[in-house]
């Protein structure tokens, strides 16, 4: 069966994580994974300035250097078993009922990658260890969402259960999938959904808008849309405010990192902004 | 795109920064006494020692791996040099650069799962006895200052550490050089220098293409030396990277570093240098000092080059005394000491491979031929093992005069004597049956000895009935394939 998998670490975020992965998970009915992954990488290395080597120096080298990691791994693996558990406790709490925890050692977008096959949806905070008490989206998002081809919810620091749902739609073939999976997953049921297209009003917009929302309707959601002019970040982010959305579903990263290089992504700009869960989909 | 960078380049900052700057002290001895040895002006290793470790750091397959001029590629050019000239030399680096290219691609890299274990503790071996023994000629005929000075610079390299606080934040064989430079040019003592050993650079390196004929005269004359150098680069470069794999627990790419090698190599040949490889000694100082990602293979190619720019002056009067100081703690740094002490708890084969791989390399100078003698040996010694298992079991069944040969296990070039000899064919038998249903067939010569059986059974008036045999000749494949599971299963039995 697959499993929502919460991304947890030392910041602030993992208590927001886990209580959306536990909304998700309950919602979808499937179990729950709580996920930590120590990356080695991160650990500074030591440097030996003296610059000589003598007889048995690679051996004793190769000592010293698996002993560090050793002892090194050793904290990290304890500390990942108590971030788990609190957040094992804090889900059972919520009533999340069939909860896993899992350790890997190595980096976090390769370590989901191996996992992926199991993966319904990824649960994971807009701002990273490091990046939590700004406004800058966590370093590893970008990556993750490129490489991992489920649908990933990223999460703001505080929660709120949600109660109605945002769909940004621009008719292409991402945001179609997207009006498909709405409509279909137990995920936003009973929820209104309000459908945006942010461009001009043109009839073939406005055709493609309607469709949407027609098939929306079939699945019997109570659905409203609109098509507003203007810059998609902050058009999203206005909507957001006077609607009072609790999530927003959209495509993610659908240019290519060179068009990325030189435009910028609008993605990382609506979710650097994003105060509510944004649902991302590839 | 940018994490990947990130990762690849700027993860480690200082270690690898601070690292990169001791490497590039250890790489200076090594351009200049290899390219003594090679015949060619110093600067000609320096350059490539620059072009090689600069490009392959954007190339390679291993981060944190230091490539550059070597002795183990210096000592396969000596004759090209003497006979044909520095431009043959920069073509055949050209056209190692090619091949390497093109053994990458063909994925040749894999090919290193056929050297045991042993042979790469003979390679390491055998190449700290050849850099030791290259520091020889500087070591004869000279006056006793000279050896005092040697004595003097691995002093300092080994007891300078131990000095507090300051023995740990600067690199000893930086000390021992500079101390070296200083007390000869004070003390006026007359000792040979760098610049006594030949033409040191004194600008940036230029583009410049061989001067040599392009005909098939000079690719016959250059690619057996191209293909040695080739060989040799590519073996001990995907040695250290499993040295460096080991140390850092990480992994590399072989086929990339091949590749990555090639062109540096063409990329030195077109700047005038020499044709490199990966370095054991210097790559095991990179790790030590701190040094993990291409970062530090970058700043030791250039920071070498800044010391060889702006201090050719001083370069000039560095005694060799404190070169070959250096050389001999790579030398020693780079010798495996553990293989010493296990030669008693390792099997006699292993020893021979070991023991064989250091011999032939230390007789030829060409690791290349060590190494294709230890493989060869190790293989030789594994058929032999593998022999073993193969067993022959026998009943009669003694109201009809038949009597059941059982075979198990592998048969093949290495057993199938034994396999014969065990069929006792003097027996007035009517009817013998083997079976086979356990045995695996390897080759050819397994198929003709069960040949030769049943004739032999045959013209003594027996009948033969041979079982199982579809099950057994059915291995006969070129490959140990997912066949059948049992095959390790037997093994392990015996």
């Amino acid at each position: 069966m697959k499993h929502v998998i919460a991304c947890i670490d030392e910041s602030r975020m993992a208590n927001a994580v886990t209580q959306y992965a536990t909304w998700s998970a309950k919602q979808l009915q499937t179990p729950l994974t709580l996920f930590h992954v120590l990356d080695e990488m991160r650990y500074p290395v030591n440097s030996d300035m003296t610059g000589n080597i003598g007889l048995g120096s690679r051996e004793s080298l190769l000592e010293e250097l698996a002993e560090l990691d050793e002892r090194r791994n050793k904290i990290a693996l304890e500390h990942g078993h108590h971030l788990l558990e609190a957040a094992k406790n804090r889900a059972e709490e919520m009533g999340a009922e069939d909860v896993h925890v899992r350790q890997r050692h190595g980096d976090l977008a390769e370590s989901l990658t191996a996992l992926e096959d199991n993966l319904r949806l990824l649960v994971i905070g807009l701002h990273g260890a490091q990046t939590c008490d700004s406004d800058r989206l966590g370093h590893q998002i970008e990556t993750i969402v490129r490489n991992i081809h489920r649908p990933i919810l990223a999460v703001p620091p505080k929660y709120h259960t949600p109660t109605n749902v945002m769909l940004a739609f621009d008719g292409s073939d991402v945001s179609r999938k997207g009006v498909k999976m709405l409509a279909e997953s137990p995920l936003f049921v009973g929820m209104p959904i309000h459908v945006v297209m942010v461009g001009a009003a043109t009839a073939d917009a406005t055709a493609s808008v309607e469709a949407a929302v027609s098939h929306l309707q079939e699945f019997r959601h109570k659905v409203s849309y609109e098509i507003r002019a203007g810059d998609v970040e902050s058009t999203l982010h206005d909507i957001q405010q006077e609607r009072n959305i609790d999530m927003l579903v959209m495509g993610a990263y659908s240019h290519s990192k060179l068009r990325q290089l030189f435009m910028g992504s609008t993605t990382s700009r609506v979710l650097s902004r994003s105060q509510i869960p944004v649902l991302l989909l590839r | 795109m940018w994490k990947s960078i990130q990762a690849n380049w700027f993860s480690n900052l200082r270690g690898d920064v601070l690292s990169g700057l001791v490497v590039a002290l250890a790489l200076i001895p090594e351009a200049i006494a290899f390219s003594i040895i090679a015949g060619v002006d110093p600067k000609i290793g320096l350059y490539a020692s620059f072009a090689i470790a600069v490009i392959i750091s954007f190339t390679g397959g291993r981060p944190g791996m230091i490539s550059a001029a070597t002795g183990a590629m210096a000592l396969l050019m000596v004759t090209l040099v003497k006979e044909h000239g520095l431009q043959y030399l920069l073509a055949a680096t050209l056209l190692t650069g090619v091949l390497q290219i093109v053994a990458g691609y063909l994925k040749l890299g894999e090919l290193m799962r056929f050297v045991s274990r042993s042979v790469v503790t003979g390679f390491v071996n055998a190449l700290a006895i050849l850099i030791f023994m290259a520091q020889l000629p500087e070591l004869t005929n000279v006056t006793w200052h000279v050896y005092v000075m040697t004595l003097a610079g691995l002093g300092i390299i080994y007891g300078f550490p131990y000095i507090p606080v300051i023995g740990r934040l600067l690199p000893s064989p930086l000390i021992c050089i500079l101390s070296l430079t200083v007390i000869a040019i004070y003390f006026g003592i007359d000792v040979r220098t760098v610049g006594d050993m030949g033409e040191l650079p004194d600008t940036l390196p230029v583009f410049l293409w061989p001067d040599v004929p392009l005909n098939f005269e000079t690719l016959a004359i250059i690619f057996p030396y191209s293909l040695g150098l080739a060989i040799v680069g590519m073996l001990e470069s995907l040695m250290t990277a499993t040295i460096v794999d080991d140390l850092t627990d990480t992994s590399s790419d072989r086929n990339r570093e091949c590749k990555g090698q090639g062109i540096a190599n063409i990329g030195s040949g077109l700047l005038g240098g020499m044709a490199g490889c990966a370095m054991i000694g210097q790559s095991i100082i990179n790790v030590k000092s701190g040094g993990r990602t291409r970062l530090s293979t970058f700043i030791a190619g250039t920071f070498l080059l800044i010391l060889i720019l702006f201090l050719d002056e001083w370069l000039k009067q560095i005694p060799m005394a404190a070169l070959v100081a250096v050389m001999i703690m790579v030398s020693i740094g780079t010798f495996s000491w553990d293989s010493i002490r296990n030669l008693k708890q390792h099997p006699l084969s292993t020893n021979i491979v070991m023991l064989a791989t250091v011999a032939v390399v230390v007789a030829t100078h060409n690791l290349a031929l060590g190494v294709f003698v230890g493989v060869l040996l190790a293989s030789v010694f594994f058929a032999n093992k593998v022999g073993h298992y193969m067993a022959v079991t026998s009943s009669l069944d003694e109201a009809s005069f038949c009597r059941t040969y059982k075979v198990a296990g592998q048969v093949f070039f290495s057993s199938s004597e034994k396999f014969i000899a065990a069929f006792d064919f003097k027996e007035g038998v009517d009817k013998i049956v083997i079976d086979l249903s356990e045995a695996h067939f390897w080759d050819i010569t397994a198929v003709n000895a069960l040949d030769r059986v049943v004739i032999k059974f045959r013209r003594e008036g027996a009948k033969v009935d041979v079982i199982g045999l579809n099950k057994a000749s059915a291995t006969i494949v070129d490959r140990f394939g997912e066949h059948n599971q049992s095959d390790t299963k037997d093994l392990i039995g015996h």
